[in-house]
């Protein structure tokens, strides 16, 4: 179903695309003021993919239309699942029944066609990254269900727009400590996903230990840009997801809710980057233990929710 | 969140859950000080008004179990030179996912027990959690340091248990069981003492294999 009333939606979602690479730029901004540096300026990101779209494309000759195709289908499936979120506070642009599976779905089809893309390179460098993303994300993707399925149980609704709409704000009257838990839950996806901190460290090139930044390492120029532009956007997104189970704003006018969206994002980020500045990365074994107990949590704000 | 008793019950099943998924002693040691803390929190935050009885109860748990008995473990892992358990028996990954299933198991069986008309009703659930909980971490590590941590956590359930009736138990009984902890802590540090002197470690697998 497309939503009547599209107004307010397409702002949240044009504002959610324009500050997204800012967000990064917050989440370097807070580690520097951490480490006592001054730190890249917060709209570098904006800088760096201007860079790269002007540049030329260099394809290795090992590659099919696999590895070119991966961008496009990572951005667009990204902006899919944009789509389905309520970003205004009080509905999505499109929804269905049981969107909230269509929204992992379309963020598995991004995770899938980047592994591809990294496979059809031929190295196994890539491969190794590959790997490690399809591992970390089997983990993650069963905690992303457990939380949308506390929060179905709390509002009753079976749609992305019913459960992190109006209905939001009276759960959180009678279930405070099982909506808590799931944000929670939500974040350390948000940091597994994004290849943040505890899971992977997203400043290392060519480590051994990282996952996301070496499936794109053979990318180059605008293809690099919109690689760069869908993983700032998913982590917005992630954000985003957050701001709407923790902030209802539902009868707040078009501006306050919007600048409500904004603050909320930006606090996201400024989270990410403490939590990326008091904390070492995990082993690479113990990182299936952290989204597990990310998972634990949700399960026990589920069960409160069906005593 | 409703009460603050509900909030401190909630803590207390996170606590057990810290001490499934973590692999550092001294984490394990803290996470069960601060079960402790809000244990001896809880009869202040049940009684519609507090007593000397239940002053006294708060006290008394508080002292042994967040400040005395923490205390004495940090003590025994600094002499014994043990920081992680290493490889314990069912993994973090299965521990965390057991407890999970105790704490699913533990509401569904507090539902239909006759004295779930209690003020809390988060109590009893809670309670049979922690004991779940603890008698995992007994059972599952192999590490005698842990093994108290987990006899600890044990307890902790009982007490929860415990609260249920604090009106009509006497303070003398409650007394006496904080000192049986007490001691029975006490010996399993002598012993974990023993067992480091005697094997240069802290593995209780050690203890089953046949010597002259």
């Amino acid at each position: 179903m497309i939503r009547a009333h599209v107004g307010s939606s397409l702002a949240a979602l044009a504002v959610l695309f324009a500050i997204a690479p800012a967000l990064s730029g917050v989440v370097v901004r807070t580690k520097s003021a951490f480490a006592g540096r001054r730190g890249a300026p917060v709209g570098q990101l904006y800088r760096d993919l201007f860079k790269l779209l002007r540049k030329g494309t260099v394809y290795s000759t090992t590659t099919t239309w696999v590895f070119r195709a991966a961008p496009v289908v990572v951005l667009a499936s990204l902006t899919a699942a944009c789509l389905l979120l309520p970003l205004d506070g009080e509905a999505s642009l499109v929804q269905f029944s049981g969107d909230l599976i269509a929204f992992a779905g379309l963020l598995a089809l991004g995770r899938f066609a980047l592994v591809l893309a990294g496979l059809d390179t031929g190295s196994s460098f890539e491969g190794m990254g590959a790997s490690r993303e399809v591992t970390v994300s089997s983990f993650a993707e069963p905690v992303l269900f457990l939380g949308f399925l506390g929060l179905v149980l709390a509002t009753r609704g079976l749609t992305l727009s019913a459960m992190l709409g109006p209905a939001l704000t009276g759960a959180w009257a009678h279930q405070t400590a099982s909506l808590a838990l799931v944000t929670l839950a939500f974040f350390v996806l948000l940091l597994a996903e994004n290849s943040r901190v505890p899971v992977d460290d997203p400043a290392t090139h060519l480590e051994l230990t990282m996952i996301h930044e070496v499936i794109v390492l053979d990318h180059s120029g605008p293809d690099l840009a919109v690689i760069l532009y869908a993983s700032a956007l998913k982590l917005a997104l992630f954000a985003a997801l957050i701001v709407e189970v923790t902030v209802p704003r539902d009868g707040l006018g078009l501006a306050w809710s919007l600048a409500a969206f904004v603050g909320g994002l930006l606090v996201v980020a400024v989270a990410v980057g403490v939590v990326e500045s008091v904390m070492a990365r995990l082993r690479l074994n113990r990182v299936p233990q952290l989204i597990v107990g990310a998972g634990a949590l949700a399960l026990f704000g589920l069960i409160l929710l069906l005593r | 969140m409703r009460t603050t008793a509900e909030l401190l019950l909630l803590l207390v099943v996170l606590t057990d859950l810290a001490v499934l998924g973590t692999s550092r002693l001294r984490t394990c040691i803290r996470a069960v000080a601060a079960q402790g803390l809000l244990l001896g929190l809880l009869p202040l935050a049940l009684a519609s008004q507090v007593t000397v009885h239940i002053a006294g109860l708060a006290a008394g748990t508080v002292l042994v179990k967040a400040v005395v008995l923490p205390w004495f473990l940090l003590w025994a892992i600094r002499e014994a030179a043990v920081r992680r358990e290493v490889e314990p028996v069912v993994g973090f990954i299965a521990s965390l996912l057991l407890g999970a299933l105790a704490l699913a198991l533990a509401f569904a069986i507090a539902g239909r027990l006759p004295a779930s008309d209690v003020r809390e009703p988060l109590l009893i659930p809670a309670a049979l959690a922690t004991v779940m909980m603890g008698l995992i971490v007994l059972t599952t590590r192999r590490k005698a340091l842990t093994q108290v941590v987990g006899y600890l956590m044990l307890e902790n359930g009982i007490y929860l248990f415990g609260l249920t009736q604090t009106e009509s138990v006497p303070f003398l009984l409650e007394v006496g069981v904080l000192l049986d902890i007490f001691a029975g802590v006490f010996i399993m540090g002598i012993v974990v003492f023993h067992i480091n002197r005697e094997f240069d470690s802290l593995d209780s697998a050690r203890l089953s294999e046949l010597k002259d």
